[in-house]
């Protein structure tokens, strides 16, 4: 059954056992009369080894839910715990990958993983390292390129060397943060089977930022959307239980596709409109301003 | 078209790339005029990049030489370009009369030296003491900004990267910065030159202490520019770059190496291209008044001298001074350039 329910009441083994859970967040931003609340009392649950997409409009507070998890920014309230453990501060046992790919642009391809290796495996020999950030830059496709500086490299490359450095650290778990979505079509649909693959390769717990509902079906096991903010909240979930692998263009035909996505698309036009009617609400002061001719005496019109 | 298979417009790209870096980019559309590539857009190019400075160069000498001689001073008549040149040869010869007396000097001194060491009488080396030339003061100037130039960047980098990283230093500094910044090197110089008087007193002094002077003097004179750059550029690191260290838990001094420097090593350069041109600037000034041999003595000797070559020779000198600030200024673009991890091409 494909029909959407809240989280609370999932009967599944992962909501008894969660490997990273959200309770109760809040955060806002700004102080006093302009202090906006992005997030309103978020609560998720996440199962190891389970890829979990997270998926909402532009500017609905995506990237700050993914920036609570890896720990760079704190929650006014609630808490953050990741294998029993609560989060307080950033750490590499959370690989981020950035939206803006975040390469230092002065270190080459293998540069970038080695610093990322080398700060995380301080007790392997160098030889040990080199190899293993060799091969987190082989797993990506760009061994033949390792010395490239990003500068050199297609958006798509660089994404692939962020996803590297991500991998490197080996976390316990992986936050993608919109990785897809300042590439071109094409690049996009490559790069969504690549990370798949390498999912699929190790299993490693994925928490998956998008505004794509298509690539969220494509890559997740479960997908939650987010209600637009302000005071964003968590909608219920909805599984995926398409086969593995998924072949982009095969799936485009698969009735369950076609239903988790129309329900989806459904639940987030809603819950957009909504917030539409909940906003149109507020009254604008229009500034009161007149047309006035901005056209230079003398000068032949531009019309 | 033959000069379209690959290894001739490699060799090309690399040709252009390699002007680029050198920061020789006007020459790139001679290069590309050349090999073929759209002529009239190259033609274009050249005359806008070389065939018009050459005409503003010829037009300024022009109205020089016509201007020039309807001026009567009590030494003469301001002299014009071709006075100028004629005074340059003649310092060239001037200076390689005086290396000629050098090697004349140490060849009697070795005749000298076996003829006393035939009558068996002990010698003494003597060292030639001929006054320095016009390339030699060129030579002493540089030096003293160079070691002046060193010695600001060596306090001004690291001051410049801890005011960036911590507002507590930066507030420190900043009033400090604000007042000395901008004080004229006619002021520090006479403090300068009573520190050193009073501090710098070895057996045998490898530095002149005029010479330290002024080097010091032109320190004073040229950190601020890049202290503040290097503060600017640390201060602006890219958030997202801050955030890979803070996920990655990097300790300090890896953060500081490994990603503020390397991020803010364009701006530190910018800074420190401005302070080299700074500190050439003032060099002049406190070597004139420090009498510290160098192209500021020799301005300030020919002024003395009131001859009538005494204009001439200054204008020399102006112009040494100027090619010479413009060629560092260059070599700054170039270092500049092979840093700046964002640029055009990799050096």
């Amino acid at each position: 059954m494909m029909s959407a329910r809240p989280i609370d009441d999932m009967p599944t083994a992962r909501a008894a056992k969660p490997f990273l859970e959200l309770r109760g967040i809040c955060k806002s931003f700004g102080e006093g009369p302009s202090r906006s609340e992005v997030l309103s009392d978020i609560d998720l649950s996440v199962a190891e080894g389970e890829f979990l997409a997270i998926v909402g409009f532009s500017g609905s507070g995506k990237s700050t839910l993914i920036n609570l998890i890896a720990g760079l920014e704190r929650p006014d309230a609630g808490t953050i715990e990741l294998d029993g453990k609560p989060i307080t501060g950033p750490g590499p046992d959370r690989g981020v990958v950035f939206q803006s790919y975040a390469l230092l642009p002065w270190l080459s391809v293998l540069g970038n993983v080695q610093l990322a290796v080398d700060a995380v495996f301080k007790d392997e020999s160098a030889e040990e390292r080199r190899i293993r950030a060799r091969r987190y830059v082989e797993m990506v496709g760009l061994g033949a390129a390792h010395w490239k500086y990003p500068r050199e490299l297609s958006g798509g490359m660089r994404q692939r060397v962020s996803v590297a450095r991500g991998l490197a650290m080996d976390p316990k778990i992986l936050l993608l943060d919109e990785p897809l979505s300042a590439l071109d079509a094409l690049t996009r649909g490559t790069l969504q089977t690549e990370i798949e693959q390498i999912w699929a390769a190790d299993r490693k717990t994925v928490v998956l930022i998008t505004n794509d509902v298509d690539e969220a079906i494509l890559l997740a096991d479960r997908i939650v959307p987010l209600r637009p903010g302000p005071r964003a909240s968590l909608g219920p979930s909805f599984e995926v239980p398409l086969e593995r692998p998924r072949d982009r263009t095969a799936v485009n035909d698969d009735p369950h596709f076609k239903k988790i996505r129309n329900e989806i698309t459904h639940y987030l036009t809603a819950v957009m409109g909504e917030s539409a009617s909940a906003n149109s609400k507020r009254r604008f002061v229009k500034p009161d301003v007149k047309p006035r001719d901005l056209r230079l005496r003398g000068l032949p019109s531009a019309r | 078209m033959e000069s379209d298979t690959p290894s001739f417009s490699t060799a090309k790209a690399r040709a252009i790339s390699a002007l680029e870096s050198l920061g020789l980019e006007i020459f790139v559309p001679a290069v590309r005029l050349v090999t073929g590539e759209d002529p009239k857009v190259q033609l274009q190019d050249l005359t806008r990049s070389i065939g018009v400075p050459v005409v503003s160069i010829a037009v300024f000498l022009l109205l020089w030489s016509t201007l020039a001689a309807s001026v009567e001073t009590s030494i003469g008549s301001v002299p014009g370009p071709a006075a100028v040149w004629t005074e340059a040869k003649g310092l060239v010869v001037e200076h390689q009369a005086e290396r000629q007396k050098e090697v004349e000097f140490y060849q009697r001194m070795e005749v000298l030296k076996e003829k006393w060491a035939a009558k068996g009488k002990a010698w003494k080396e003597r060292r030639y003491s001929g006054r320095p030339t016009y390339f030699d003061q060129i030579w002493t100037s540089l030096q003293t900004v160079f070691v002046g130039f060193l010695v600001a960047s060596l306090i001004a980098v690291p001051i410049g990267i801890l005011c960036g990283l911590s507002r507590t230093m930066n507030a420190a500094f900043s009033p400090l910065i604000q007042v000395f910044k901008p004080v004229s090197p006619l002021a520090w110089l006479p403090i300068v030159m009573i520190l050193v008087s009073a501090l710098y007193t070895p057996e045998n002094p490898f530095f002149e202490k005029s010479f330290i002077t002024s080097a010091l003097t032109v320190s004073l004179c040229s950190l601020w520019p890049t202290l503040v750059n290097t503060s600017l550029g640390v201060a602006s690191v890219d958030q997202d770059h801050l955030n890979v260290a803070r996920v990655l838990k990097l300790p300090w001094t890896t953060r500081v190496f490994k990603i503020v420097v390397p991020s803010a090593l364009p701006l530190i350069f910018t800074g420190l291209r401005l302070s080299l041109g700074v500190g050439w600037m003032v060099l002049i000034a406190a070597e004139m008044l420090a009498q510290n041999p160098g192209l500021g003595k020799f301005v300030w000797d020919m002024f003395q001298n009131g001859s009538s070559q005494t204009l001439a020779q200054i204008m020399v000198a102006v112009f040494t001074i100027g090619l010479i600030g413009f060629m560092l200024d260059r070599l700054m673009v170039v270092l500049q350039r092979a840093v700046s991890f964002d640029g055009a091409a990799a050096a």
